[in-house]
């Protein structure tokens, strides 16, 4: 390990990577702030705490709606990208086959395709095949966006699992199914639920296909959307958004939990996204 | 002996249709995969064919013309927005990478067992709402805004200033904010496999502290940057949510003309064409980034 270099006594590169790590969390960390600041303005300083843009949002009936929404579309979404996932997760770390470069680069795509093209793609597509517009065609649009992080996950999971497990369970007799549901399901559980979660919290935040692709139901997003217009409104958007940043944080983090634990016990590490 | 035979694919003691690795690998993999073509591959697809036909009102023409793209790169409205989206997700991706650097430098050589962690903690902004940290920097930036004030109360200046928001700088702030994390892990990842007994060599060889990253360190991560650039580059190019929020008249990008031809104006020939235009543009400006990248990784060698 090398020395930090330092210049007058100050250890310059630690005080910058803490600057940056300010500007990274301070976006995100005022909107909390101003939900329970007692003004209509979200501004410094502060004029005293209260509940009431919380209280606010539980006598709204368009927000409770799109947070039914939002949920639906969510575990629809998860559970559909999660069992692709596991799909292409085993059949990439277990079997070698002619296609799989190809096939494993359309199944990641999304990654690195901009979310408008997806999203004008996909409208245009349903519109032409005449299909009413729904919650079921956003969350068509987010499996398809959340699969290659459930890919991801799943990997993690999936490599450098010892298989020579699934093998004696073949040998002393088990069938095929048998020995995925006794033998392999458990072995990557804590990656299936990570990818879950990962998905779900995707689908949750995930604003620009919902807003192309929904009709009249509108997801959290998407709702939020509409109330940016209203200048009177944003003390109750932000009450509605610290409550969404909470979740999120609380299910990426049991997310990244479970995600170590299934890569050790696969003895690979990696992030999420690296 | 006869369980060592059955592992090995194409076994003629246990024929069947699923029995070879490449069948079982393709049967896996296809659910998978005919999704994303169904729900990808097709549409992409379906726009490029609409790209080259026209539409009156509601009916679609489908003899092939060239006219959509011809008013896509020559209309000035359409020619500047691309121009502008080029030049800002340009401009993101390699002030993204230019700031991330180091901090993933940081945590590589400096992280100590607080690698993972520090890793965690920068990642976490990045999962929350796109939306709402875009709506976040419009409160930061805004001329009652928190940025403002701070300046007022330090006595920077002495008015609100305008400059902040709705305007080109207001959506680079925003979008090198929102991209911050895929710079750092693709860098950080090139940065952990860097031989670090090769940095020994060099100062044993007497290279200083920056010579010795400049021809050792910084060409090795070339990977990483041009990764990170990639990442950052593509998607930002049609961001529509961040010229909306706090980019104002001048910082409109080419996603708002796309949204426009698909639903108010209900152009789709036209919004298909600016689509694939915009695709086909950013790929070649990133191909070409990353040759020259590459280009001058040889030179510093």
């Amino acid at each position: 390990m090398t020395r930090a270099p330092r210049f007058l006594g100050i250890n310059w590169l630690a005080l910058y990577v803490t600057l940056y790590v300010v500007f990274l969390y301070l976006p995100v960390l005022l909107l909390p702030l101003f939900s329970f600041n007692d003004s209509a303005v979200p501004n410094f300083p502060l004029s005293g705490f209260t509940w009431k843009w919380y209280e606010g949002l539980l006598t709204t009936p368009a927000m409770l709606d799109a947070a039914r929404n939002s949920a639906m579309v969510g575990v629809a979404a998860a559970v559909t990208s999660t069992l692709l996932g596991i799909c292409a997760a085993r059949a990439m770390t277990r079997y070698r086959f002619r296609g799989q470069k190809p096939m494993s680069a359309l199944i990641m795509a999304p990654l690195v395709l901009p979310e408008i093209i997806i999203a004008v793609a996909l409208l245009l597509v349903m519109l032409r095949l005449g299909l009413q517009l729904s919650l079921l065609t956003v969350v068509l649009g987010h499996v398809l966006i959340c699969v290659p992080y459930s890919v991801t996950v799943l990997i993690a999971g999936f490599e450098g699992f010892d298989r020579s497990l699934e093998e004696a369970s073949t040998d002393l007799g088990e069938t095929a199914f048998g020995t995925f549901r006794r033998v392999t399901l458990p072995m990557v559980a804590p990656a299936i639920v990570s990818s879950l979660l990962v998905s779900f919290t995707i689908s949750l935040d995930e604003f620009i296909l919902a807003f192309f692709l929904t009709g009249t139901d509108a997801t959290l997003p998407v709702y939020i959307w509409g109330q940016l217009r209203f200048a009177a409104r944003l003390p109750g958007v932000l009450a509605l958004g610290t409550i969404m940043l909470v979740l999120s944080f609380v299910l990426l983090t049991i997310a990244e939990i479970y995600r170590r634990r299934a890569a050790r016990r696969a003895n690979v590490d990696g992030g999420l996204l690296a | 002996m006869t369980v060592a035979i059955g592992r090995r694919p194409a076994t003629p003691a246990r024929p069947g249709l699923l029995r070879t690795e490449q069948r079982q690998g393709l049967a896996l993999m296809s659910p998978t995969f005919l999704f994303a073509l169904v729900m990808l591959a097709a549409p992409i697809l379906v726009v490029i064919a609409h790209s080259f036909w026209t539409q009156t009102y509601l009916t679609i023409d489908r003899t092939f013309t060239l006219d959509n793209y011809r008013i896509a790169l020559t209309e000035p409205i359409y020619r500047d927005l691309l121009m502008r989206s080029l030049i800002l997700s340009m401009s993101v991706a390699f002030l993204t990478v230019l700031l991330a650097y180091p901090v993933a430098y940081y945590i590589s050589f400096h992280g100590g067992r607080y690698k993972s962690l520090l890793l965690f903690l920068i990642t976490i902004p990045a999962w929350t709402s796109y939306l709402l940290r875009v709506m976040s920097w419009k409160v930061i930036l805004g001329y009652n805004g928190v940025l403002n004030t701070a300046l007022l109360g330090t006595g920077i200046i002495d008015e609100p200033s305008t400059a902040f928001l709705y305007n080109t700088n207001a959506v680079l702030i925003t979008l090198t904010h929102a991209w911050a994390v895929f710079a750092i892990l693709p860098i950080y990842v090139s940065l952990e496999k860097v031989d670090r007994t090769l940095i020994e060599a060099a100062s044993d060889l007497g290279d200083g502290p920056i010579r010795r990253f400049l021809r050792v360190t910084l060409p090795l991560t070339v990977p990483g940057i041009i990764a990170a650039l990639i990442i950052v580059m593509i998607p930002t190019v049609g961001d529509y949510v961040t010229p909306r929020l706090v980019g104002g008249k001048d910082g409109v990008m080419i996603a708002s003309a796309i949204e426009v031809q698909f639903k108010r104006g209900a152009n789709w020939p036209l919004g298909a064409a600016l689509s694939v235009t915009t695709m086909i543009v950013i790929t070649v400006v990133a191909v070409s980034c990353v040759g020259l990248l590459r280009w001058a990784a040889g030179r510093i060698r």
